[in-house]
């Protein structure tokens, strides 16, 4: 269950942010924000040597005290970012993992919308469903 | 009617009555049922109706003429019967008829064979897209609002007396208790041909169920008249769009189920955009035809994102059925459901809302016996249909229907038949809900019919060229190639004569260019020409190379074997080896008229002429195409003279230049 939950566009600016705990959102923010020179870094590595098959999944970004970040990128160099609290350990890879599947998924719905224009921030409902039922359910 | 008069003034005892806006509507919208005349007054017979389908007790109905003031007055003024509605509501709801009563906080009246949950939930869920700025939404569930939205109801007066001749309610409908009205709205609904008030009138007088209906939706009519108008749609057709749908939106449900008109409509909008109703409308075009609606663009989003159920970017003419709708109700004054209706669902992802089919459809069950006959044919037609998804819904209904296999079956025909209103086809009954009994009692032996419908589709898309003939003559192992030619020639010949027989393009190149050109023309032969074209070599020899290639000759000829009248003449032909050198120069003669006239056929015509009459019909294409390909030829040597030319001038200017540059150093020296 996540707490943070972030697209980035390309241009690394964000498409959609989420948290749960809403009043420390600024703290996420600064955190998925930092967490795109990782990203940055794992795509620009990662490119080089293996062209087009480079993975979508970039796996844990970075471990902090409170809590860690993963990412995901596509092949439009849009950017997953989920933060999930460190003490859920219980949460194992292939559910991170699931859970990116989902938000592209849902994503790639959203671009097919011909109303959304690309680089909006999204506002669809569907999408908003299911990053909801990804996010930590406390209040 | 001056609202504030009627609101101030409600009642004999002067107490203010404060009337919600849901309430508004519906005694606005039984105020015009009852066709109040230019004073106000209400027709006593329509009144008197409506008071008993009220089901209340002759008393009670005394008292409340009596308290309103009706009876004082001696007649319906718009206060008297607002508050007599006021009061009957009360009755019903179980206080006493008593004006203090009437200050309540009351649900809408109850009339008889109608529910009271549904005008609920509808009065409810609309919200104030009234356009007028000044009302607060709903929630959803709290009828109780702030009271005497005068402002609303003032214009919902104007309206009422503006557009008498509101569409009358679409008859399809989910919820059980109309299914009588809906049952005997049938026949009127095929009436509808813009004449709404006519019928509203006419189903008035068919039944009262039917009055109490109209009642009830015509509320809802004003409501969403007001709101349209306001909105004030850009489409074409739109003000009659909302005439025909403004009458849908009658319950929770009803709003979102497509009538027949509404399909039509939906039909003709998707002809426009796209003429192959199979097809599907690309995502840009639907979005710059759905922004015609005005609607924000969150909200088309959001609309998109429900009726694009397969999620392919592009609509078929369901989903564009869906959105179409949803925009019609969003314009209309509903708001946008989270999550698809279940009678605009296409019918292949029904799985949540199979739930609140049930208690729908329990109901019909009893009522609907008479309409059998009727959407009997119907049902079978749909269920033949919708068999393929029959599989896929079965076992999602399987789990929510209370009843067994029959309730799974019901299920999934009147959820089909959801679809199949939504599938564009227009000779559905507008209740399909209501057909479920039969459905039951037909479908089972129907159930694993085939699909007609699929079956003429299948059909329709088969290939026209049928499979080849078979040669009646075959006088050597050519017979092999010749039914190949045959094959070859046969799609040719109904394609328009497109492709040329093989034998016959290299023709003009060969008149103009020289013998390799026959070359190649064997090589442009397929391989099954082997043994044509290894004959026509032998005929070449004899036969000299400007007469138009043998083989090309040859092609007419077979192009004459691909047309089974004139076996007999080509089986002849070819049952004469002999003869062929000089049919072949015969053919010239009678063919290649553009490349001169060949030498002197001496040769017996009879047996060519029987081929001239057959291959007649090809000749003129024939020269058609080759005088194009000459053309063609023509050009190409243009062409390549041209590019020599200019290769030459090329080089005549590379010399210049060259020349140039050895005298420019001379010139400052």
């Amino acid at each position: 269950m996540a707490v943070c939950i972030a697209v980035i566009a390309k241009e690394n600016y964000p498409l959609y942010i989420r948290s749960v705990p809403t009043q420390n959102e600024l703290k996420f923010h600064y955190t998925v924000h930092t967490s795109l020179d990782v990203v940055e870094e794992k795509i620009s590595a990662v490119g080089k040597s293996l062209g087009d098959q480079r993975e979508l999944y970039l796996g844990l970004l970075y471990p902090t005290e409170d809590y860690k970040v993963y990412g995901y990128v596509t092949n439009s160099k849009v950017k997953f970012v989920i933060v999930v609290d460190s003490s859920n350990t219980s949460l194992r890879d292939n559910e991170i993992r699931s859970m990116f599947r989902k938000l592209h998924n849902s994503f790639t719905d959203v671009m097919c919308n011909p109303f959304h224009n690309p680089g909006d921030t999204i506002q669809s409902k569907a999408f908003d469903g299911i990053v909801s039922g990804m996010m930590v359910q406390t209040g | 009617m001056d609202p504030e008069s009627v609101v101030a003034s409600a009642g004999a005892g002067g107490s203010f009555i404060s009337l919600n806006e849901p309430e508004q509507r519906y005694y606005s919208g039984l105020h015009s049922l009852c066709q109040a005349d230019a004073s106000g007054t209400l027709s006593s017979s329509k009144v008197a109706e409506l008071f008993k389908a009220s089901q209340l007790p002759p008393e009670s109905l005394h008292k409340v003429t009596e308290l309103c003031g009706a009876k004082r007055l001696g007649y319906f003024g718009t206060p008297q019967f607002f508050v007599a509605l006021k009061l009957l509501a009360a009755a019903q709801s179980g206080l006493p008829v008593h004006l203090e009563s009437v200050t309540a906080n009351l649900p809408l009246p109850r009339f008889v064979g109608l529910k009271n949950e549904p005008e609920m939930r509808y009065s409810a869920v609309p919200p104030s897209i009234d356009g007028q700025g000044a009302q607060c939404v709903s929630a959803p569930g709290s009828v109780c609002r702030t009271p005497a939205d005068r402002s609303t109801f003032r214009h919902l007066e104007a309206k009422v007396e503006k557009k008498e001749p509101w569409s009358p309610p679409r008859s399809p409908s989910s919820s059980p208790p109309r299914s009588p009205l809906i049952y005997r709205g049938y026949p009127y609904t095929k009436k509808r041909n813009g004449a709404d008030s006519q019928i509203a009138y006419e189903s008035k007088h068919s039944s009262r169920p039917i009055v109490l209906l109209e009642q009830h939706s015509s509320p809802s009519n004003h409501g969403t008249r007001a709101n349209a108008d306001h909105l004030a749609m850009a489409r074409a057709s739109s003000s009659e769009r909302l005439d025909q749908q403004g009458a849908v939106d009658y319950s929770d449900d009803d709003p979102w189920r497509i009538t027949e008109e509404q399909l039509e409509y939906y039909t003709n909008q998707f002809k426009t955009l796209q003429p192959d109703l199979g097809a599907l409308i690309l995502g840009t075009i639907a979005k710059n035809f759905f922004t015609k609606s005005k609607l924000p663009i969150p909200e088309l989003s959001h609309i998109w994102e429900l009726s694009d159920v397969d999620r392919d970017g592009a609509l078929t003419f369901p989903e564009f059925c869906t959105a179409f709708h949803l925009i019609v109700a969003r314009k209309n004054g509903y708001p946008l459901p989270e999550s698809l209706p279940p009678t605009l669902r296409p019918g292949v992802m029904q799985q949540e809302e199979d739930i609140p089919d049930t208690p729908e459809s329990a109901e019909p069950l009893i009522v609907f016996e008479d309409a059998e006959p009727r959407p009997s044919q119907m049902d079978r037609s749909i269920i033949e249909r919708l068999q393929p998804s029959l599989a896929t819904t079965k076992q999602d209904l399987k789990e929510e229907s209370c009843k067994q296999d029959v309730g799974v079956k019901r299920m999934t025909t009147s959820q089909e038949k959801r679809t199949l209103q939504f599938g564009g086809f227009p000779d559905r009954p507008e209740a399909p809900q209501d057909l479920d009994p039969h459905m039951r009692t037909k479908t089972r032996p129907r159930s694993h019919s085939s699909t007609s419908f699929e079956d003429t589709m299948k059909k329709a898309e088969e290939p026209p060229t049928p499979p080849p003939r078979p040669q009646k003559t075959h006088s050597r192992a050519s017979s092999l190639d010749l039914n190949k030619l045959f094959q070859q020639g046969a799609p040719g010949i109904k394609s328009g004569w497109f492709p040329p027989p093989p034998a016959l393009p290299p023709r003009p190149l060969t008149s103009q260019v020289s013998h390799f050109v026959n070359v190649s023309e064997k090589t442009v032969q397929q391989p099954n020409f082997a043994d044509f074209s290894r004959f026509r070599e032998e005929e070449e020899s004899s036969v000299k190379p400007e007469e138009q290639g043998p083989c090309s000759r040859f092609g007419p000829s077979t192009e004459d074997l691909a047309n089974a009248s004139k076996q007999d003449g080509i089986g002849v032909c070819h049952s004469q080896p002999p003869q062929k050198p000089l049919r072949r120069k015969y053919h010239p003669e009678s063919q290649n008229l553009e490349t001169g006239p060949p030498p002197a056929m001496p040769f017996p015509t009879p047996t060519k002429s029987a081929q001239k009459l057959l291959s007649k019909q090809k000749r003129e294409i024939q020269m058609a195409i080759r005088k194009n390909k000459e053309t063609n030829a023509v050009l190409t040597r243009l062409n390549s003279e041209l590019q020599q030319q200019l290769k030459v001038v090329h080089q005549e200017r590379v010399t210049l230049e060259s020349q140039l540059e050895l005298l420019r150093p001379l010139a400052p020296t």
